[in-house]
């Protein structure tokens, strides 16, 4: 695979750039081997110089303790989700799925990385982006593409399709822009409240980062010192909107005033993980909230409406695709690192279209809602009016 | 995602209440695949010649070429638009002929989600069309404080479901701004435009009717088009309007809905509701996209297909129904309404959004005070229904000609 950083090392890097104006870099293959890679026993790389940049705070460390069985647990899990993305696609494009749907391909290096930082007692809030953490975080490929098809089987029980998806280790799945972000201090309000070591990651867009609530939400989190890690995810586009045409700070790591940041190659895994791990430690160390922005990309349109291509060039994706793809860098690492061999990685592609195409099936075999569910999660059970407007005769539905 | 049941009938008083049984639906047709609804494109309502459309009723040309009305049409050209090319075209002539009126929203200089505003900004300048960030409090207010220098500010919120960031600054600043500096500020010359009711499976956030919301917000008008000659003569209005308008575009409606569309600079004025089909038995009000499926369901009442004709007694199917359409929502036109109801006796209010503290609410309250003695029937509602707006049964949310037409059997036998 040719890569950015075989091409890197034939050039000066520094010297091409001006002193202070360092950039973060975005190469998914740029973490070097520390020692032999063991088989059994954690052992340690280091990441490129240029992974992490700092607002206020130093960055984490480049030395990464990794595990066979955590890299290639990662590699499975992107696996699935980038088929799970592919999947939706195709079932939008037959009509099977309606309303909105925002794949995360591209990007699956984020979901994967912290969650592989965090437990199911970490909160995690974000967007409409959202179908990996679904897998990640308690439910299963069935249930996402249920959901996304309106079944029964789905996480929301198909009464909310694609922005409306959550697990008991996920709070959501929100579609309103920015919205989710003041819930997140309120999650880590909560756990600061009960005591609790663990962390929230509250997560948005470079486009949702101009949103006024995100700014309330930074500044209750530092007022209150909660336990609150911002999350931007910037993939460079808010819808059709470039990161340079939305926001006049575009270091987005940086705009949380008082709360210092970080900037994080969002297509690295280890990178992800590592500043995921720095997160959760410097708040479960009662420093308060952070920001961390993950630099990463969208391959597709915005939605399945947005053919992705009238606001950006098919070079400018084509390029990230080909040299910054978060799969293929975790690739080069296990077989460069001799973890496993590509065929043992071409069988977990197989499993994972395997597993993905009997889910999709299983899924399609699961009935749509029945029509009560219309008037049931409005109120608590037992507290709702005595009636309620709906579809039957007297258009009242009598609890 | 039609669930195979139908909506059901329930004319016949004397019917025993019965539960949600598939036997109910047997001795009826499945629905079509579109729903109820009836199609867009084939309404009597559209006007689809030049004739017609110079005749739009009420519209008033703003550039004078004659005196005489009558001979004002001589030489006035239309032409073939879809809603969203009517409001492109509306957007433009305000562009053209005010200076100081630009146009903001979230992804605008690209031609917005629907496409209203493409190609305004390569023709007028980035500097007057142009994205702002993912803001819509900041859209609002911006939009306020450009407007209170005098200036027309035309603001996009991409979608009605979006508009919530936004209340604050539309109803305590925008609404209040007069009022609070004694007429010393306003923002007038404000006019937020957003897609607005259902597509069939927008879902929670893409399917919202909020007209509502803010019709209690004294100080602001709210406007709701129907087709492209309305849009783009509403939207003139609204733009030059010396109150801040929200103008909310059913987005079902941009191309679905086709008419010739005069290309000259007209208006239709604000807070005047038009009277689409005359009658003497029933008043039915609605606005926005339920226009057409009243439409329909007078068609059905006349005449019924037999798959429900055992249900519309023979002698309802010459009513006389009047139909209107509000089109202002606030300030409504109350006198129109009155007078029809005065002549009918009988009033059936339809909209897309829930019914709780909704637009008919306020109807009905307006129409039993003021026609009490002249009523025949309770005012009837015929409404989306207090739930969110499903994902799974959006269709049947939306008040269908069905619907429609079973309330005003209801009514008119009541
Ligand atoms: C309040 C609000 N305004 C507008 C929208 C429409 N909308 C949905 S996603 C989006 C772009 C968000 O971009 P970004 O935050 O960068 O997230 P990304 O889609 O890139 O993951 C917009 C404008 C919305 N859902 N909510
Ligand atoms: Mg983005």
């Amino acid at each position: 695979m040719a890569t950015l950083a075989r091409l890197r090392t034939a050039v000066p890097r520094r010297v091409s750039l001006a002193p202070l104006a360092r950039t973060i870099q975005t190469a998914a293959d740029t973490t070097q081997l520390h020692q032999d890679a063991s088989h059994s026993e954690p052992f340690t790389v280091k990441l490129h110089e240029d992974s992490f940049r700092g607002y206020r705070t130093d960055t984490p460390s480049l030395d990464v303790e990794v595990t066979k069985e955590n890299l290639l647990k990662w590699y499975k899990q992107m696996s699935v989700i980038r088929r799970m993305e592919q999947a939706a696609d195709a079932l939008y494009k037959q009509k099977l799925i309606r309303g909105f749907c925002h794949l995360a391909i591209g990007q699956e290096a984020i979901s994967v990385g912290i969650d592989s930082a965090t437990t199911f007692d970490d909160n995690i809030i974000s967007s409409y982006r959202t179908h990996p953490f679904v897998v990640l975080r308690g439910g299963t490929v069935k249930s996402l593409i249920g959901e996304l098809l309106g079944r029964v089987c789905g996480v929301s029980k198909g009464k909310g399709g694609s922005m409306h998806v959550f697990t008991e280790a996920f709070q959501g799945g929100h579609g309103i822009v920015g919205a989710q972000v003041p819930l997140g201090a309120g999650l880590a309000f909560a756990q600061k409240y009960a005591g609790k070591k663990n962390a929230t990651f509250a997560m948005y867009g470079d486009g949702a980062s101009n949103q006024g609530q995100v700014f309330e939400s930074f500044n209750m989190a530092r007022l209150w010192n909660l336990p609150c890690i911002f999350v931007c995810e910037n993939n460079k586009y808010g819808m059709g909107t470039s990161a340079e045409r939305s926001s006049s700070n575009t270091e987005y790591y940086t705009r949380g005033d008082l709360i210092p940041g970080i900037q994080v190659n969002g297509m690295d895994i280890i990178a992800v993980h590592q500043a995921s791990k720095f997160a959760k430690e410097w708040v479960n160390s009662d420093k308060g909230p952070l920001l961390v922005e993950f630099v990463t990309y969208r391959y597709g349109g915005h939605s399945m409406s947005d053919p992705g291509t009238t606001y950006r060039t098919r070079e400018e994706i084509q390029r990230v695709r080909s040299t910054q793809d978060p799969i293929r860098g975790l690739q080069r690492y296990i077989t460069e690192w001799g973890l496993a061999t590509e065929d043992d990685l071409k069988t977990m592609d197989k499993a994972a279209k395997t597993e993905v195409d009997a889910a999709v099936e299983e899924a399609k075999a699961s009935p749509f809602p029945s029509e009560n569910e219309l008037w049931t999660d409005i109120y608590s059970a037992g507290t709702e009016p005595a009636s309620m407007r709906g579809r039957d005769r007297e258009e009242v539905h009598l609890y | 995602m039609l669930s195979p049941r139908q909506p059901t009938l329930r004319l016949l008083r004397t019917v025993p209440r019965l539960r949600h049984t598939s036997r109910r639906w047997a001795s009826t047709e499945p629905p079509p695949a579109g729903g109820h609804s009836n199609v867009i494109g084939t309404s009597s309502l559209l006007k689809s010649t030049r004739d017609v459309a110079l005749r739009t009723q009420g519209l008033k040309w703003v550039d004078l070429v004659d005196s005489d009305p009558s001979r004002d049409m001589v030489g006035r050209e239309t032409r073939k638009m879809n809603m969203y090319q009517a409001v492109r075209d509306a957007l433009s002539i305000a562009l053209t002929k005010d200076d100081t009126a630009v146009i903001f929203g979230e992804d605008v200089a690209f031609g917005g989600v629907f496409r209203c505003t493409m190609g305004l900004a390569e023709e007028f300048g980035r500097e007057r069309v142009f994205n702002t960030p993912l803001t819509e409090q900041g859209i609002a207010g911006f939009g306020i404080g450009y407007a209170a220098m005098g200036h027309t500010a035309i603001a996009e919120i991409q979608f009605a479901d979006y508009i919530f960031p936004a209340f604050d600054q539309i109803v305590n600043e925008a609404a209040k701004y007069r009022f609070r500096s004694s007429g010393n500020f306003n923002a007038g010359k404000l006019t937020i435009r957003c897609p607005s009711m259902a597509v069939g499976h927008g879902g929670h956030y893409h399917s919202q009717s909020p007209e509502g919301y803010f019709m209690g917000a004294a100080g602001l008008k709210i406007v709701i088009p129907r087709s492209p000659i309305q849009a783009k003569g509403l939207l003139l209005s609204s733009i030059r309007e010396s109150n801040p308008v929200i103008f909310m575009e059913p987005k079902i409606l941009y191309r679905s809905a086709v008419e010739q569309v005069p290309i000259d600079d007209y208006e239709i004025p604000l807070g005047k509701a038009e009277v689409l089909r005359r009658g003497s038995d029933l008043t039915v009000v609605s606005w926005g996209t339920p226009i057409y499926s009243c439409e329909s369901a007078l068609d059905l009442l006349a005449k019924p297909p037999p798959s429900i004709s055992q249900h519309v007694p023979e002698s309802l199917r010459s009513a006389k129904v009047e139909l209107i359409d509000l089109r202002t929502i606030m300030p409504w036109d109350v006198e129109t309404v009155v007078e029809s109801v005065q002549r009918t006796g009988r009033l059936v209010v339809v909209h897309e959004a829930g019914r709780i503290g909704g637009v008919g609410a306020e109807i009905g309250a307006e129409i039993q005070k003021k026609c009490f003695l002249k009523l025949n029937a309770p005012v009837k509602l015929v409404t989306g229904w207090d739930t969110p707006v499903p994902m799974q049964y959006e269709k049947f949310y939306m008040p269908d000609n069905i619907r429609i037409m079973d309330a005003i059997v209801e009514t008119l036998t009541y």
